[in-house]
């Protein structure tokens, strides 16, 4: 019979594996709290929680992350018309072109990020189209459609056909069986979408490095500081804000659809 | 009294939902042209301005950009110190996708095969949060970890190991000054930033592995690594391709780590950053773009022969 037990090699490896992945965020944490200011020393020499105060009376700061809220909201909006349109499409009919379509919407994160960032310079430069929040909006809403569309088109497979026959033999219009029947159905999955584009978007760098002009998002603030770093405490605080930002909306996103096993991770 | 079985139309809505039953690529086509006309439109069409830029070149006296059709930019992508940065970049994404295989492995293979119930979900989250956490955050925590006065330093000095970390750091080619100089540091950095990928794909893979053929191996004699072997790695295999998608597509464009971690040697994607920056060589800088885009298609197309597809 083969063992219902894992080896102990096994075990080991698998749970380090694991601390390998959590370790590294959790020093994050202990570094905001440093008093050292010029160095990366550990241990650090002491506690304090003066850079939460520094961090909060910061302008540049502030702006950077009304910038980020703003272009992850309004991104995360558009990503989850255009996514739910292609899944509902997708999910009704075989048509051809259909496994084209499925390609072109996985290829803005298939193809590496700098692709998509110079591609869209380039076409900026191209129409003279300025640097703007907009340019920045149009980038990120690109990548997070695919996102919403992987969330929503596995809850769509789920859904039998047969709610929707159901609602127009009892009398509802499209628009009805989509307010009253699709809409509750698809709700958590479009939220779970929406949730984790919105993540993708508030700490992305490498599209926004290339669309972004004059103007800073939170994470552009960071890449600056990492470069060359000025002010270490004040990106330690930065940093744990950050992860905060998006550690939340994954948790939301993951209790969500936690029961379809539906949140397509692999695909971001 | 006979009633009609077929409600008559109340409004505009139901007009338009009758329309929608009789001609269902109506409905269709409304789906899909907002987002294909933004796909469509944004997206591909700046992959269309990239191509076409790839193929103008740069006068070498004004530095302006001659719109005019030629092959003389990709030609010197041969150059020797640009061929290098293609090859290094190349060699990097290998490694990393073999760390990362090598790692996730054993994540993945309990994960699938002994983990039940809450334990499950334990470690279905603990890969998708840092997956899904801040990747610049994840680079500062390495940068922390790695710096000269960082904690591997002074964990290596507190249990009297710093010998093999010295004996590392003084390896010729992947050895430096510190660890965050080095090229060992860089391919920590990436295999830690891209392992989640490599994870998921594997444990869906897995997954799909029935243990009546485990027992059957065992039944038939076959000792645990001959199973292993035999039967879990060839049926692991799609998922192990899957995920060297993500690891080896996502190092191969990566700008941000080299430019932090390492010995400020080019990669691709930090090489078409600064053309396309710095240096305002347009032409050059797409025409480096075009070789990730083109070593993905080749990949892509040799996954799917593979059955990759199905494990995503």
């Amino acid at each position: 019979m083969h063992s219902d037990r894992a080896s102990l090699g096994l075990r080991i490896a698998a749970v380090a594996g694991l601390a390998f992945l959590h370790l590294p965020i959790l020093l994050i944490f202990l570094y905001a709290f440093t008093t050292e200011e010029r160095t990366y020393a550990f241990p650090p020499p002491g506690l304090t929680t003066q850079w939460f105060a520094v961090a909060w009376s910061r302008p540049d700061i502030w702006d950077a992350l009304l910038l980020s809220l703003q272009v992850a909201a309004v991104a995360t909006v558009l990503a989850m018309i255009l996514g739910t349109l292609v899944a509902a499409a997708m999910s009704r009919a075989r048509f051809f072109g259909r496994e084209q379509i499925s390609l072109l919407v996985l290829l803005p994160i298939a193809l590496p990020g700098v692709i998509t960032g110079i591609a869209l310079r380039s076409a900026f430069g191209i129409m003279d189209i300025p640097f703007s929040t907009w340019t920045i909006i149009l980038g990120h809403a690109t990548f997070c459609i695919v996102i919403v569309y992987n969330n929503a088109v596995a809850r769509f497979r789920r859904l039998s056909g047969g709610v929707m026959e159901a609602s127009a033999d009892l009398g509802a219009n499209a628009f009805q069986t989509f307010r009253y029947v699709l809409l509750p159905n698809l709700g958590t999955a479009l939220l779970a979408g929406g949730m984790l584009a919105f993540a993708l978007s508030f700490d992305e760098v490498i599209v926004t490095t290339f669309t972004a002009g004059q103007q800073a998002t939170l994470p552009i603030w960071m890449l600056e500081e990492l470069i060359r770093p000025r002010q270490r405490p004040v990106t330690n605080v930065v940093a744990m804000v950050v992860f905060a930002a998006t550690f939340l909306p994954i948790l939301i996103a993951y209790y969500l659809t936690r029961n379809g096993q539906e949140l397509a991770g692999s695909g971001k | 009294m006979s009633r009609e079985a077929i409600f008559p139309a109340r409004g505009p809505a139901d007009r338009l939902t009758a329309a929608f039953w009789r001609h269902p690529r109506l409905l269709l086509g409304l789906l899909l042209t907002p987002p294909l006309l933004w796909l469509g439109v944004v997206y591909l069409g700046s992959l269309a301005a990239l191509l076409l830029q790839s193929f103008y070149s740069i006068d070498e006296f004004s530095g302006m950009v001659v719109p005019e059709f030629t092959l003389k930019t990709y030609a010197e992508l041969l150059r020797p110190s640009n061929y290098d940065v293609i090859l290094r970049t190349l060699l990097m994404s290998a490694a990393v996708t073999l760390g990362c295989a090598v790692i996730a492995f054993p994540i993945a293979y309990y994960a699938a095969r002994f983990a039940r119930g809450r334990l499950k979900a334990l470690f279905y989250l603990g890969v998708m949060l840092p997956l899904w956490s801040s990747y610049l955050v994840k680079v500062y925590a390495w940068k922390l970890i790695l710096a000269k006065e960082g904690i591997i330093t002074w964990a290596a000095e507190s249990t009297h190991t710093s010998g093999i970390l010295n004996a590392i750091l003084a390896l010729p080619v992947i050895g430096g000054n510190s660890l965050s100089t080095s090229y060992v540091g860089m391919f920590l950095v990436f295999t830690y930033v891209w392992l989640p990928y490599m994870i998921l794909p594997m444990q869906a893979a897995l997954e799909r592995v029935p243990t009546s053929m485990l027992e059957a191996s065992q039944d038939l004699g076959a000792t645990r690594a001959q199973t292993f072997r035999t039967v879990i790695l060839p049926l692991a295999l799609p998922g192990v391709i899957a995920g060297s998608i993500f690891t080896f597509s996502l190092t191969m464009g990566d700008y941000i780590i080299p430019q932090i971690v390492g010995n400020s040697a080019n990669f691709i994607g930090m090489a078409v950053y600064q053309l396309q920056g710095t240096a305002g060589n347009i032409p050059l800088a797409a025409a480096f773009a075009v070789v990730p885009i083109l070593i993905m298609l080749v990949y892509l197309t040799l996954a799917r022969r593979a059955g990759a597809f199905d494990a995503l």
